[in-house]
C-alpha cells in the first residue's frame, strides 16, 4: 500500500516538474519518468500487457518524438531561458498551491468508498478479448495508424517541397 | 500483490484528479506548443491511470488492457501528427509561441 502511494506520489511530482521545469528536454524527460512510473504502476495492478505497451511506446517512442521536434524548433540562448523561466514561474506559481489545496481537502473530508466488484468477464485472458471480441476495434487501431502515418508523410513530403 | 481495495479507491480518488489539474492546467496556461503537448499527455496519462484502476478493482482486467492499448495507440497517432503541425508552424512562423499565430485565415 506504502510503495502505491509512494508510486503516485512520484507520478504526480514528475508531472508537476514536467510543466514546471524550464527546459524542454527536461520536461520531455519528466514526462518519460512520468510514463515509466505509470508502467510500474500497471505491472503491480497485474496489467502486464498494457504496461509493455506503455513502457516501449510512451516511455520510448513519444520521448524520441519529443526530443526529435525540440531538436528540430530553434533552441533557446541561456538569457532567453532564464527569462522564459522567469515568465512561466509568475503564471504556473499557483499550481503547486492548487494541489496542496486539493490534497488538503481531500485529507479533510471522508471520501465515501461503496463499490461493488462485477466480474462479468468470462473469458480466459486479455488475449483472448482483444482477437476474440474487438477486431473491430483492432480494424479502427489500423486504421488510425495508417491516417497518423499518412499525416506526418504529407507534413514531411510538403516541408521538403518547400 | 494484495492491494487493499477500499484504500486503493482512496487514492484514485485522489491522484488521478490531480494528474487531470496538472494536465488540464498545463493546456490552458502556457503559450508554448510543445509544452501543450505535454500537457495533453498528462491527460491522457490520467486517463490510462483511471482505466487501469477500473479494470482492477472490477476485476474486469481483461477488458481494460484492450482499451489501455487502444487508448496508446491513439495517443501516438495524436502526438505524431501534432508534432508534424508543430514543426511546420515553427518552419512559417519561427516560433513556437501560440500568440504569434497571426497569419491564420479564417
Amino acid at each position: 500500500m506504502y510503495i502505491d502511494l509512494v508510486l503516485l506520489s512520484l507520478l504526480t511530482f514528475f508531472s508537476i516538474w514536467a510543466v514546471m521545469r524550464g527546459t524542454l528536454l527536461r520536461a520531455a524527460i519528466a514526462l518519460a519518468l512520468v510514463s515509466i512510473i505509470l508502467s510500474i504502476i500497471m505491472f503491480r495492478l497485474g496489467s502486464a500487457l498494457a504496461a509493455v505497451f506503455e513502457l516501449s511506446v510512451c516511455a520510448g517512442f513519444i520521448t524520441v518524438l519529443f526530443m526529435s521536434v525540440i531538436s528540430l524548433t530553434k533552441p533557446m540562448n541561456y538569457v532567453e531561458t532564464m527569462e522564459m523561466t522567469k515568465g512561466r514561474i509568475k503564471r504556473f506559481w499557483y499550481l503547486p498551491v492548487i494541489v496542496l489545496l486539493f490534497l488538503a481537502g481531500l485529507f479533510f473530508l471522508n471520501i465515501p468508498v461503496h463499490f461493488k466488484a462485477q466480474n462479468i468477464v468470462s473469458l480466459a485472458n486479455e488475449r483472448a478479448v482483444l482477437w476474440n471480441l474487438r477486431q473491430f476495434d483492432l480494424f479502427g487501431q489500423v486504421v488510425v495508424l495508417l491516417l497518423g502515418v499518412f499525416g506526418i508523410v504529407i507534413l514531411i513530403k510538403s516541408r521538403f517541397e518547400e | 500483490m494484495a492491494i487493499d481495495n477500499a484504500a486503493l479507491m482512496k487514492l484514485i480518488l485522489i491522484f488521478v484528479p490531480l494528474l487531470f489539474i496538472i494536465g488540464f492546467f498545463c493546456i490552458i496556461i502556457t503559450h508554448n506548443m510543445i509544452r501543450a503537448l505535454i500537457g495533453l499527455e498528462i491527460l491522457t496519462k490520467a486517463v490510462t491511470l483511471l482505466l487501469v484502476f477500473a479494470g482492477y478493482i472490477t476485476g474486469n482486467m481483461p477488458f481494460a488492457q484492450p482499451l489501455v492499448i487502444t487508448l496508446i495507440i491513439i495517443e501516438v497517432v495524436i502526438i505524431a501528427v501534432t508534432a508534424g503541425v508543430i514543426l511546420n508552424v515553427f518552419k512559417h512562423n519561427k516560433s513556437l509561441d501560440v500568440r504569434n499565430l497571426r497569419t491564420l485565415k479564417g
